[in-house]
């Protein structure tokens, strides 16, 4: 069969399109100043690459001939949008320092992507819409995907976007990569932006399913990418978190929607090349000596990953693991996941006392995961009645389908 | 970039002495922006007691005595300066002295082409 040559084309710029199409976003962004021309010059120049490259041949770096294409027709656009000339001519200025895209080395688009990044997780942004713009401008998902992963409609995640957009546009929010001086800062809202993501996809915070696979993906492959471009420790061992953490998804919850604990889960089920690069990755996070939250998160996720039985479980190191999470931070969400550690290896009694301690200072009060840590001690030292009452209170605060459904079948064992 | 940057806080909870302070700290801040031409104007405001509001309705003028809205926080002073982006509009907002017990609100100019401009001395 001959291979056609138009088809032949059509593959290819599909797949320049997915693997490409946001980083030649991102240079034309900060070359036009603008996410909506940016988007629609983006647009013209695939259109335009469809008719040139049937004729003239792929060409040798498709990103430049994109960027340099997108660039002119960005001014057709504004040409034909409006008859003021007056914003031509600083457009052309742009276009004169920089007419050989095809000699930019990768450090520049690389540059170019990490300014999208870090403008769409911009901290004059609400985190909702810096979630929402990174998915959309960043990923390239559509509107309508990110709408149903966030349980909304389209419309107003639309409108959230232009939002968003529009501040950045009329508030002259800056396109560029912080300094080091204001780079932790801006990494972290970075960072919280993805997690914040992977975690939505991982156990959505509402709704009637457990887990938003897609979500989740992308939480990862924004997670990669920001890795190659920018290795902090931070960043690796929030990577390293996320796919300790998506190691275990087959295995939290059964076929019919429950929930599986962490130690009743199938371990066999477990991801283990997802689980050997988690734990790479940890480890040369660690070894930075720079390595923060995330970090010792994913630590304590990897020591879990280091055994095939719950009983090899080495709890003690958690324990450490958590106090040194603590040392750098307040918070009783925290200093619950330590209590359940302490409970593993010191019994249940141990664990009730801290987490009543925590409850009686009046935190995490609406929280539904303390009472069911709770209830699950009590469960455990057979004081029923007050196992009841907690698991009661879990399910009231409880916002999640399956959550629910799992809190309700333990609660009626105790029948 | 022009933005205009509003102080706002609780009047009763400063002193006068404090409030002395913080007009010959923002006089020094202002002085720094002169120098760097990112100042257009600055100023304290007296006390919200002494605000009067107006409005045309049906023809008729209703004047009250007050401000616009009562609010926990009032609006105590303003700068306007004229940066190169909302991240350094941000960079000189977080130094003023109000933010500390007050909050600063950033607002862009919409740039009105061909009005008179007044410099302030």
């Amino acid at each position: 069969m001959p291979i056609d040559p138009v088809s032949l084309i059509h593959k290819k710029l599909d797949a320049v399109y997915r693997s490409e199409g946001r980083i030649v976003f991102a240079s034309l962004v900060r070359m036009v100043s603008d996410f909506e021309l940016a988007e629609e010059a983006l647009h013209e120049a695939f259109a335009a690459a469809l008719e040139q490259w049937v004729k003239d041949g792929i060409p040798e770096n498709p990103k430049a001939w994109l960027i340099s294409c997108g660039r002119f027709k960005a001014i057709d656009v504004i040409r034909r949008r409006n008859r003021f000339e007056k914003s031509i001519p600083e457009l052309s200025l742009t276009m004169d320092q920089e007419v050989t895209i095809e000699d930019w080395d990768e450090s520049r688009f690389k540059d170019d992507h990490l300014r999208l990044i870090f403008t769409c997780c911009h901290p004059a942004l609400a985190p909702s819409t810096q979630v929402a713009l990174t998915l959309r401008e960043v990923c390239g998902i559509t509107t309508e995907e990110i709408a149903e992963a966030f349980l909304t409609t389209a419309p107003t995640m639309a409108q959230r976007i232009v939002r968003g957009k529009s501040k950045i546009k009329l508030a002259k929010i800056r396109y560029e990569i912080p300094s080091v001086k204001e780079l932790p800062d801006r990494l972290d809202s970075v960072l919280s932006v993805i997690y914040l993501e992977f975690n939505e996809g991982y156990s959505a915070s509402f709704g009637d399913v457990l887990t938003r696979p897609n979500l989740s993906q992308e939480a990862i492959r924004l997670g990669r990418l920001l890795a190659e471009l920018l290795p902090d420790a931070e960043v690796l061992g929030l990577l390293a978190l996320m796919l300790l953490n998506e190691s275990r998804r087959e295995a939290r919850s059964s076929r019919d929607g429950y929930i599986i604990l962490l130690e009743n889960q199938d371990r066999s089920l477990w991801n283990a090349s997802l689980i050997a690069e988690g734990k790479a990755l940890v480890e040369s996070a660690l070894r930075s000596g720079q390595g923060g939250a995330y970090t010792v998160q994913a630590a304590i996720s990897a020591v879990h990953s280091d055994t095939h039985f719950v009983e090899g479980t080495d709890w003690g190191q958690i324990i450490a693991l958590y106090d040194l999470l603590l040392s750098g931070m307040e918070s009783p969400v925290v200093e619950l996941n330590r209590a359940v550690a302490v409970a593993m290896r010191d019994g249940p009694e141990v664990g009730l006392r801290l987490m009543n301690a925590i409850l009686d200072r009046g935190e995490l009060t609406r929280y539904h995961l303390a009472y069911a840590a709770k209830a699950d001690m009590c469960r455990r030292l057979a004081r029923n009645d007050e196992a009841k009452a907690a698991y009661s209170m879990a399910i009231t605060f409880s916002r999640q389908e399956p959550e629910r459904r799992f809190l309700e079948k333990r609660l009626k064992a105790l029948d | 970039m022009k933005y205009l940057l509003l102080i706002y806080s609780k009047e009763a909870d400063w002193t006068d002495a404090e409030r002395e302070q913080c007009i010959q700290d923002s006089a020094k801040i202002c002085r720094e922006l002169d120098s760097k031409r990112q100042y257009l104007s600055a100023s304290p405001l007296l006390p919200v007691a002494t605000a009067t509001s107006i409005r045309l309705r049906q023809g008729k003028r209703e004047v009250i005595d007050g401000p616009f809205a009562e609010t926990t926080e009032q609006l105590g002073g303003y700068f306007l300066i004229d940066v190169a982006n909302l991240d350094e509009a941000m960079e000189i907002a977080g130094r003023l002295p109000g933010v500390q017990r007050g909050t600063v609100e950033i607002r862009p100019i919409y740039d009105v082409p061909g009005l008179p401009i007044v410099k302030v001395e």
